[in-house]
């Protein structure tokens, strides 16, 4: 196949994924009016939807790489579709150990939301790249930060479950029977977060390595940077706020939501509007 | 007094304060993103002073232009190390102690404390069990206080002080180092001396002497273009070089991200441009001045302002410029560059006469002049060769060449700081998934034994743990 034929064939996988998205998301509200046995299928087959929908999105990924004839990472669609695809796979594995499924219709809203603006607003087609990202590191700073950016979403998305949640205590309303006690909710927050914290640290640390080499400097405090520290900061703090002075559930949550809206102020704000030398033109 | 010293430095230590320094630190470091700093933007900020004089009068007395290096700033984190420091210290003396020390004793009642069991099996095979398990162990005769997992403080503690060493590392590039921007044309020869520079900033404890003696000579650049989106695809500069005058000159190439080194001094590939050739005449024909002359890009099709100065003739002479690399004009429109390659190059030029005001002291841009104290003598749009007579003299359109901007920095901490960070890694995995643990093993009666646990910070898979560990005395 040529070059456009794959990109084509990415934006078609794109389409064909947001379709499945979709299906999946519609599957979750029944689950959710439906209770008992009938609702329990229901769930089942929007897990298996999403499944099937993250699949087609990984398609549509190295399709989109095939094309440009490189990881495609280089500009805010092709950071969309990964970021994407990063959050639904942080979901899938989660669910593994916890039954989050409940969190299906949250988690397929946002990647729908998430995929349509990037097809709409921020589709580019594939381009060459500009001199400074030809570098091994925009295959390794890009993928850890893409990776960190879903994971901080999930757990976001966790925290902010608890904080719904907890109002209720003991009597939930039937809708939030199937979803895991505050205890563990809680937990699991701080267990991606403690995860993928030292991944961040990487993340940053590679990308100065990286700055180091193409702009002359390691650190230079450019919006980009900055807004990294800051989230790296707000984790810290996070991290430090649980284990040592032993804060848990709603303040420890809301300081969660506090360092993931960094995260994602740096993703939106400073990609579109900001200034600096990560901003690569066409976003 | 000592009393109060000695409060006030337990306040700093303790770990509240510690954090809502950290957290200072994340909002201080807010205003700097959404306004202008001069070290990354000093042309915003010029704009930000012209259009709105009073706020940027104010924004500067509170060093808003200049965040990361301001008062405020500084004194959030050299407070948040200090805490660090007095934090980590007395913890590292501790961990080392605990770390030689046998695990504490078994606690008088077992059953009281949590995975607690009775089973039957020997404490001798429990001892081996555990010892191969490389837990460090206390054996009394009927007891063992066994535990696991200093690795998690150890990393902790590794974590911690690495953070100092990076900020070392800093300190030690802003004492020592030197960073400058030079714009060579190709074919120029760039010699290592303050004088080269257009730029250039020393290190608190540097002087023009520690400059490396080295010598670049740029003899080709070529730049690639993609010809749908006009984006550059590749720079690629070959340079002759020499470590120093008298060294021998070699070959290298130098790009985006592969930079020339010469020891912990690195030349970088920062920006390029077109510097036109032209040729300026007297009205007797002689020549007054001759050479390319660095134009500064407006646009990424490389359409380029400058100025051509000539300051040794009575009247001087000045020219405004505009260079465009692949000129095109429709009717009406301004003229503009539609393309970053020299296809269709043309110079345009405002000749000025009269005081080009070089001799007030005032530096000058080399890219603009100031036509205030001028009259203009005429306008001109010239193609390579042409060239624009008037009364005064002649200004030829000889041709062009590109310039290349390198940036040179010296950074002696770089190393440092990146070990530092790379520790700080080792240390923040070991101290987020080591899990410390203790486990307590009594014979009460003969072949009968109770066995319990502690997960330090309710890390998991004790219980687990302690299962497979009876099953197997048990064997």
């Amino acid at each position: 196949m040529s070059k456009s034929a794959w990109a084509y064939f990415s934006n078609y996988a794109v389409y064909s994924s947001m379709f499945v998205f979709a299906l999946a998301f519609f599957t979750n509200a029944f689950a959710l009016a439906w209770k008992s046995t009938k609702g329990e299928k229901a769930t089942r087959i929007a897990t298996a939807l999403t499944f099937l929908g993250t699949a087609v999105l990984l398609i549509a990924i190295v399709a989109r790489g095939i094309s440009a004839g490189r990881v495609p990472w280089s500009n805010m669609y092709e950071f969309s579709i990964t970021g994407s695809f990063a959050f639904a796979l942080a979901y899938l594995a989660t669910l593994r150990k916890y039954d989050l499924r409940w969190l299906g219709i949250f988690v397929t809203f946002s990647v729908l939301l998430t995929l349509g603006t990037a097809i709409t607003l921020l589709y580019r087609p594939t381009a060459p790249l500009v001199p400074a990202l030809k570098s091994t590191w925009l295959v390794i700073h890009v993928s850890a930060a893409i990776i960190c950016g879903g994971v901080f979403l999930l757990a976001n998305v966790i925290a902010a479950t608890y904080l719904l949640l907890e109002k209720y205590g003991e009597n939930r309303p039937a809708w939030a029977e199937k979803i895991p006690s505050l205890d563990v909710l809680d937990q699991l927050s701080y267990r991606l977060i403690a995860f993928v914290f030292p991944l961040w640290t990487f993340a940053v640390i590679a990308g100065a390595i990286w700055a180091e080499s193409a702009w002359g400097r390691y650190w230079g405090w450019d919006p980009k940077e900055t807004w990294a520290f800051i989230t790296w900061v707000g984790y810290a703090a996070y991290l430090h706020a649980r284990v040592t002075v032993g804060w848990k559930g709603r303040k420890a949550a809301w300081l969660c939501l506090i360092a993931g809206s960094t995260f994602l102020f740096n993703y939106v704000w400073v990609n579109v509007w900001g200034t600096g030398k990560h901003t690569y033109s066409g976003l | 007094m000592i009393f109060a010293a000695r409060y006030v430095w337990r306040q700093l230590t303790s770990m509240r304060t510690a954090l809502l320094l950290l957290l200072l630190l994340g909002i201080a470091a807010i205003p700097g993103s959404l306004i202008p700093q001069r070290t990354s933007a000093p042309m915003q900020v010029q704009e930000y002073f012209s259009k709105n004089p009073s706020r940027a009068k104010l924004y500067d007395q509170l060093s808003l232009f200049d965040v990361y290096g301001s008062p405020w700033f500084s004194a959030i984190y050299i407070l948040l190390f200090i805490s660090l420091i007095g934090c980590v210290i007395p913890r590292t003396i501790e961990h080392a102690k605990s770390a030689l020390a046998k695990p504490p004793a078994t606690p008088s009642r077992l059953d009281r404390m949590s995975f607690y069991q009775d089973f039957v099996g020997s404490i001798d095979k429990a001892e081996s069990i555990l010892k191969s398990a490389k837990f460090r162990i206390r054996r009394e005769t009927n007891s063992i206080s066994a535990e696991k997992g200093y690795l998690r403080e150890t990393g902790n503690l590794l974590f911690h002080l690495s953070l100092i060493l990076i900020l070392l590392g800093i300190s030690f590039s802003s004492l020592f180092g030197v960073r400058g921007d030079a714009i060579v044309n190709i074919g120029e020869r760039f010699t290592n001396t303050p004088t080269s520079y257009d730029s250039i900033n020393y290190g608190k404890l540097t002087t023009p002497s520690d400059l490396p003696p080295f010598l670049i000579k740029p003899t080709n650049f070529v730049a690639k273009y993609n010809p749908k989106t006009n984006q550059p695809t590749d720079y690629t500069l070959t340079v002759l070089t020499a470590p120093s005058p008298t060294g021998e000159a070699v070959k290298k190439i130098i790009k985006v991200n592969k930079p020339l080194k010469y020891g912990d001094t690195s030349i970088y590939l920062q920006a390029n441009g077109y510097s036109p050739i032209v040729t300026v005449r007297d009205a007797n024909e002689k020549i007054v001045l001759q050479g390319p002359i660095p134009f500064l890009p407006q646009d990424g099709n490389l359409a380029s302002n400058g100025a051509i100065k000539v300051p040794d003739m009575n009247p001087q002479l000045g020219f405004v410029a505009q260079f465009f690399p692949t000129f095109e004009q429709a009717k009406g429109q301004p003229a503009r560059s539609t393309y970053p390659e020299a296809l269709n190059p043309r110079l345009f030029v405002a000749a000025w006469r009269g005081d080009l005001g070089l001799d007030n002291g005032i530096p000058q841009s080399i890219y603009k002049i100031d036509t205030k104290k001028l009259f203009q003598i005429g306008l001109k749009s010239m193609k390579v060769g042409q060239t624009f007579s008037f009364k005064e003299g002649s200004i030829t359109f000889e041709g062009y060449v590109p310039w290349v901007n390198l940036q040179i920095v010296k950074d002696p901490g770089k190393s440092l700081a990146l070990i530092g960070a790379l520790l700080a890694i080792l240390g923040l995995l070991a101290s987020l998934f080591a899990r410390q643990r203790r486990i307590w093993i009594r014979e009460v009666s003969k072949n009968k034994l109770e066995i319990a646990g502690l997960a330090k910070n309710a890390a998991p898979g004790l219980s687990d743990e302690i299962n497979e560990l009876v099953r197997k005395i048990n064997e």
